[in-house]
């Protein structure tokens, strides 16, 4: 117990608003179906922490804010996933109760802890057909939404949002699905900038198929597509 | 299932499926449960379905691995479609021997430990890495091995950073020895080796190996009686895997079909069939 009082309501506002200054700060990840999947790309100036991973066969993971904090919670996914599927059978792993594992932890940090996670994911299903699709946005305090189609998270998602919804139209092939991420990401920094390839860090995950269906998408395609 | 956070799964931990199911959920471990098998006053170990011949060799481009179908139970007939051949990866599978339960069980926990190192570290474990940690998994079972639930995989798989495919055997206590050529083991392994060193060459084509495997597995069935030989009437033929650069390949059953069906003519020609 803290040795003074502060009321709940001080408490949570100023975690929330600790934990969103975090947030903001990061660059941002989108995704986006496409004709036969979906894409998710993040801009990324690393090339060897990554911030979109696979979880499992039809799953995948993005993460923004603090890397060390949402690769803790991208590990534990993956265990949850494994230890799932080698007790039951592969197709029952689902992003739904994984989607609510991460909710639940991320929301006892944000109640428990002093410091609350400065952390946002992404869980991303593909179905065989696009009813079994599954988006799901969890935030720093373990406040679960989920998508339909697209979605962005991180750092300025409001104008992100506004020319998503404005520019996304369905069945978009995989170059189109792309270079609407790209400008998407490139909305916070105004006219004219463009994002070097060497920045975008992308994958997809592929609605045809058997098995595992994450691909990273390799950096000399990406530089062949913006090309 | 439950998702932590904090401390309890230290940062530097191993990446491994199965340590975690041993620290975390020790009762799905494939290991947990069976602790004293057989009976009590004869001290005769219970029957359990047995797999039996395997195989693999090097190959011009890779590697080939093959079993047959038959499981058995004493001296009965447990299953006659089993397959004692896994895909472990794109670029390695498992063949299993010995006690089929156990076995099957272990190439599952394997395939799943092989994976989630991959996703966990986002790098791929080379084939030395995968070989040994396979060792480590047969070590782990010898309290099993000791009641006569022996297993005793041969690994193989093309190294992508060797250029070449290898060959790893195991003993019961997970010792691990690589072979060059060639190797088999189970019931009929002895037969099937015959065969295989009085064919084998370096440069085989994929073809040429599916029908050495082919004819090798066909020893071993005639003189072992544990080993299923092809089974025309059902339609049951061994199961072979291709593994090169490209990653790995099923033989199809037509395939398969075909190979046996030129071992066959051509003994019938030799007139020793």
């Amino acid at each position: 117990m803290l040795p003074y009082y502060v009321s709940p309501d001080q408490m949570m506002q100023e975690k929330g608003d600790y934990a969103r200054k975090g947030i903001a700060r990061g660059k941002s990840v989108v995704v986006a179906e496409y004709d036969s999947g979906y894409i998710i790309m993040a801009e990324n100036r690393s090339t060897a922490l990554n911030k979109i991973s696979e979880i499992y066969d039809r799953i995948a993971f993005a993460g923004v804010g603090k890397f060390s904090e949402f690769e803790y919670l991208r590990k534990e996914g993956i265990r949850f996933a494994d230890v799932k599927g080698y007790n039951y059978s592969r197709d029952d792993v689902q992003a739904k109760s994984l989607a609510n594992a991460f909710s639940s932890v991320m929301g006892q940090v944000f109640t428990s802890e002093i410091k609350p996670l400065e952390a946002e994911i992404l869980v991303v299903e593909v179905g065989d057909d696009s009813s079994g699709d599954s988006i799901y946005h969890i935030s720093f305090d373990g406040t679960i939404t989920d998508y339909y189609q697209y979605v962005v998270m991180g750092g300025q998602v409001e104008r992100i949002r506004a020319f998503l919804s404005e520019e996304y139209k369905e069945g978009l092939g995989f170059k189109d699905a792309f270079m609407l991420c790209k400008r998407a990401l490139e909305i916070p920094y105004g006219d004219g900038l463009k994002l070097d390839p060497s920045q975008l860090e992308v994958a997809k995950m592929e609605r045809n198929g058997l098995g595992r269906r994450f691909r990273r998408v390799p950096k000399e395609q990406v530089r062949e597509m913006t090309g | 299932m439950e998702m932590k956070w904090g401390p309890s799964s230290s940062p530097f931990g191993l990446p491994s499926f199965s340590e975690l199911l041993r620290e975390r959920y020790p009762d799905l471990h494939p290991q947990a449960g069976i602790v004293r098998m057989g009976d009590e006053k004869s001290g005769h170990p219970i029957e359990v379905p047995h797999g039996t011949t395997i195989l693999s060799f090097r190959t011009a481009t890779g590697v080939i691995i093959a079993g047959d179908r038959m499981a058995t139970e004493g001296y009965q007939v447990a299953d006659r479609r089993i397959d004692k051949v896994y895909e472990t990866d794109s670029h390695s599978a498992m063949a299993i021997a010995g006690a089929a339960g156990p076995a099957i069980e272990m190439a599952r926990l394997f395939k799943v430990e092989i994976e989630h190192y991959e996703k966990i570290e986002g790098e791929r474990l080379g084939l030395v890495g995968k070989a040994n940690r396979l060792g480590a998994m047969i070590r782990q079972n010898l309290p099993l091995a000791m009641q006569g639930l022996v297993v005793v995989p041969i690994f193989a798989g093309y190294d992508v950073a060797a250029k070449r495919g290898r060959i790893f055997k195991y003993d019961v206590t997970g010792g691990r020895y690589e072979d060059t050529e060639f190797y088999s083991t189970g019931s009929g392994g002895k037969d099937a080796r015959g065969t295989l060193k009085r064919l084998y060459r370096r440069d085989l084509s994929d073809a040429d190996g599916v029908r050495l495997a082919v004819e090798a597995l066909f020893d071993a069935a005639d003189e072992d009686r544990a080993t299923g030989g092809p089974d025309v009437m059902r339609g049951i033929f061994p199961t072979v895997k291709v593994i090169t650069a490209e990653g790995i390949r099923d033989v199809s059953e037509d395939e398969v079909k075909q190979a046996v069906e030129t071992v066959i003519a051509h003994r019938k020609e030799r007139g020793v069939a």
